[in-house]
């Protein structure tokens, strides 16, 4: 596929001080009566960008997805597509198409009907029509069920009629509401692949809406973590896992380890930072904005801990001592519960490469864990 | 049952398997002795008796006891001929003795169907009962589905209070309400005239002549038989996925267009239950005829009231009324497979 070599170039418009964004949403709030869903939000999403927005139940997300499709408008601020003001824009004209959580598709309409149906009320001639159906179900690789109603397919095959249904009259955004929220585990993993190979195929922009998080980072070319209403960080999926910028970001994505620690040391290149909690001194070679002394987190991801039986050569620093309190074997991984003296519990996840190990470490083992200075993040907040 | 029974078995699961117990041992035993031809029937007759026959049985009882024995003799009066007796009819089956020869005689009297089939005012009385019941199918179809819509689409909260509303009425004698359209709608001093001449939009020598005029009547079945519209659609509506107007609007749709190509068809199974429940019983309506309408309109209802009562002519009354179930038949038939074709469809 020759798209696969144009997506070698790096795609980081967001960087491009040039870029002009294609969605700016512009202090945007939304309230429920006293219920504030969205706070004073500000985003700018990128043309061809597969943008996330990520949180907990309750956090907005839903809400920020349904002012950009028109259902809902905002109580103040402003929503731009593509240079043009679409607040009062109601959703029958608004040049986006969203995929609903529940599919929505007309029961009582067959496959190619439904796919059909935004192309007709655009009055588009019955020859373009039928042409465009073919292909958005050939793009779907529902040809054969084209005559189907939808209680006659499987919840996969719904879910791409309603893909096929929103791709159909090409939108300038595709917004995705929990899109593969009904499908099972190993469907749902095969989905995201698709999804990300139909949307680099025909270039649409796409808002998804997501509670989860390997989701998010499988497909996104950008996640928005929100909490409460407000964005916590918008950064791409490896920097919002190496670098979340707060402890509910480092939470909130993936497993950590959080240690509690005061500055005692600060410097452009590096910190040093000393942890009662742990019992250590941690180094870690990266500045912060934090003043000398104050207290911080650092968050240290499990598989970048090692464990081992022997102390390292230099235990001052970036090393814990404690004993093995459980032992989860995943296959691939074994996950180390470590308690330490005080009472507190890491966790550290260990690639199991070899089969056997020579002398395997097991419960109420003494063990130190270890970890680069490059691998820790120091969060203020 | 006595307390050593383990505790945790319910009841009712208790009493379903000692009886499945119980069948499978009658069942062996009536084979054991050489009667297994008849296991079937016998082990069926048991089963009515069982928890779960006896739950199925009931609407098969009720039917048996309520529709089909009074359909048949119905039917059988319908084939007698008048008779000045009590009851005014003879019987089908006569015993013939004349001394040489010994016999039964099956007299089956067809002249009542020939009358119905035949004169003119039984045919047009017919037509004319389809037709008012057709009519104010429409016109409870018209005024009942934006009443069932609005109440859908009412905030929860008040939905059960419209809901009563609708359902209200039925506490009052049917009766009684007719007898209040009637003080409503008489001509000297019923109160829609004595209200539009106190308001001076009509003049007191000029009131409106609404009683005793087919628009009475259309107002009568209406009024009474709304609720039968409003209900089926109201359940059907209010079940519809808005998300799907939603989906609509997204994709390009007016609200007003999304209204006749999502909602309306969403609703059809509502439309066409409302229909039959209105249709089918208008077509063999009686008292709202006869109180409201005159004289002049002829259904078929008040016809075999008159040659049930006051020509005493039996036979003919419960031929007509055979003709009349043969006719909604059709219309019920269509109404079950409709509901059958929905179940199989699964929504």
């Amino acid at each position: 596929m020759n798209v696969a070599s144009a997506s070698r170039v790096p795609f980081e418009p967001w960087n491009d001080p040039q870029a002009k964004p294609y969605i700016r949403i512009v202090n945007v709030t939304k309230t429920f009566g006293d219920f504030v869903a969205v706070d004073n939000m500000s985003l700018d999403i990128y043309q061809r960008e597969f943008f996330s927005l990520l949180g907990p139940s309750g956090c907005g997300k839903t809400t920020l997805l349904r002012m950009l499709a028109g259902f809902e408008r905002p109580t103040s601020g402003r929503i731009e597509l593509d240079g043009v003001d679409m607040s009062a824009v109601p959703p029958y004209e608004r040049p986006v198409n969203m995929m609903f959580q529940s599919y929505a598709l007309f029961p009582h309409m067959t496959v190619e009907e439904n796919i059909a149906f935004g192309l007709r009320q655009d009055g588009v001639p019955k020859d373009e029509r039928a042409r465009r159906v073919d292909e958005m179900l050939g793009l779907v690789q529902l040809t054969k069920f084209a005559k189907r109603k939808p209680h006659q397919l499987s919840g996969g095959q719904r879910q791409r009629v309603a893909l096929a249904r929103s791709l159909v009259k090409k939108p300038k955004m595709l917004l995705l509401d929990e899109p593969l929220g009904a499908l099972d585990k190993k469907l749902r993993e095969q989905t995201q692949f698709e999804l990300m190979n139909i949307q680099e195929q025909v270039g649409i922009t796409f808002v998804i809406v997501t509670h989860d998080q390997e989701e998010a980072m499988t497909v996104s070319s950008r996640i928005a973590v929100m909490n409460h209403g407000r964005i916590a960080q918008v950064a791409t999926p490896t920097e919002i896992y190496e670098y979340p910028n707060s402890r509910y970001v480092a939470e909130f994505i993936g497993d950590v380890n959080v240690l509690e620690g005061r500055l005692t040391e600060v410097a452009a290149d590096h910190v040093v930072i000393t942890s009662t909690e742990a019992d250590t001194h941690i180094y870690v070679d990266r500045g912060t904005s934090a003043a000398s002394g104050s207290t911080v987190w650092v968050a240290v991801r499990p598989e970048k801990i090692d464990v081992a039986l022997t102390p390292p050569e230099q235990p001052d620093y970036n090393c814990i001592k404690g004993t093995v309190w459980d032992i989860g074997y995943l296959g691939n991984l074994t996950i180390y519960h470590v308690k330490l003296e005080n009472g507190k519990r890491v966790t550290a996840a260990v690639a199991n490469r070899r089969r056997l190990r020579d002398k395997p470490i097991t419960w109420n083992d003494e063990v130190y864990l270890t970890w680069a200075p490059d691998s820790a993040v120091v969060l203020v907040s | 049952m006595s307390a050593n029974d383990s505790p945790d078995r319910p009841a009712a699961a208790l009493i379903t398997h000692d009886k499945g117990d119980f069948l499978e041992s009658l069942d062996a035993g009536l084979r054991r002795r050489g009667l297994g031809f008849a296991a079937p029937v016998i082990v069926w007759f048991f089963s009515l008796f069982s928890g779960r026959g006896a739950v199925i049985a009931v609407p098969y009882v009720f039917l048996l006891a309520f529709f089909l024995i009074p359909f048949f003799i119905v039917l059988k009066i319908s084939f007698a001929e008048t008779a000045l007796a009590i009851p005014p009819y003879t019987g089908l089956i006569e015993m013939v003795d004349d001394g040489f020869e010994y016999y039964l005689t099956l007299k089956l009297n067809l002249a009542n169907y020939l009358t119905i089939f035949t004169e003119d005012t039984y045919v047009r009385a017919y037509l004319n009962s389809a037709k008012i019941a057709a009519i104010s199918t429409a016109l409870c179809l018209a005024i009942g589905f934006p009443m069932a819509y609005a109440m859908a689409r009412a905030s929860e909260s008040i939905r059960p209070t419209l809901l009563m509303l609708v359902i209200l009425p039925f506490w009052t004698s049917f009766l009684i309400r007719v007898y209040a359209w009637i003080v409503i709608l008489k001509t000297e001093g019923g109160l829609l005239n004595t209200f539009l001449i106190s308001i001076g939009l009509i003049s007191p020598d000029n009131p409106l002549r609404i009683l005793n005029t087919e628009w009475a009547m259309y107002i009568g079945i209406v009024y009474s038989y709304l609720p039968f519209m409003v209900l089926p659609l109201y359940a059907n509506l209010e079940r519809m996925d808005l998300t799907l107007l939603e989906a609509a609007a997204d994709l390009g749709c007016r609200p007003i267009k999304a209204f006749w190509v999502v909602t309306v068809p969403l609703a059809i199974p509502g439309i066409i239950a409302g229909c039959f429940l209105v249709f089918i019983p208008a077509v063999g309506e009686y008292v709202i005829p006869e109180l409201m309408s005159g004289d002049n309109v002829r259904v078929i209802g008040r016809k075999l009231f008159t040659d049930f009562a006051s020509e005493r002519n039996w036979p003919l009354a419960a031929a007509v009324s055979v003709v009349l179930l043969m006719i909604l038949i059709i219309p019920i038939m269509l109404f079950q497979r409709q509901q059958a074709k929905l179940q199989e469809a699964g929504r």
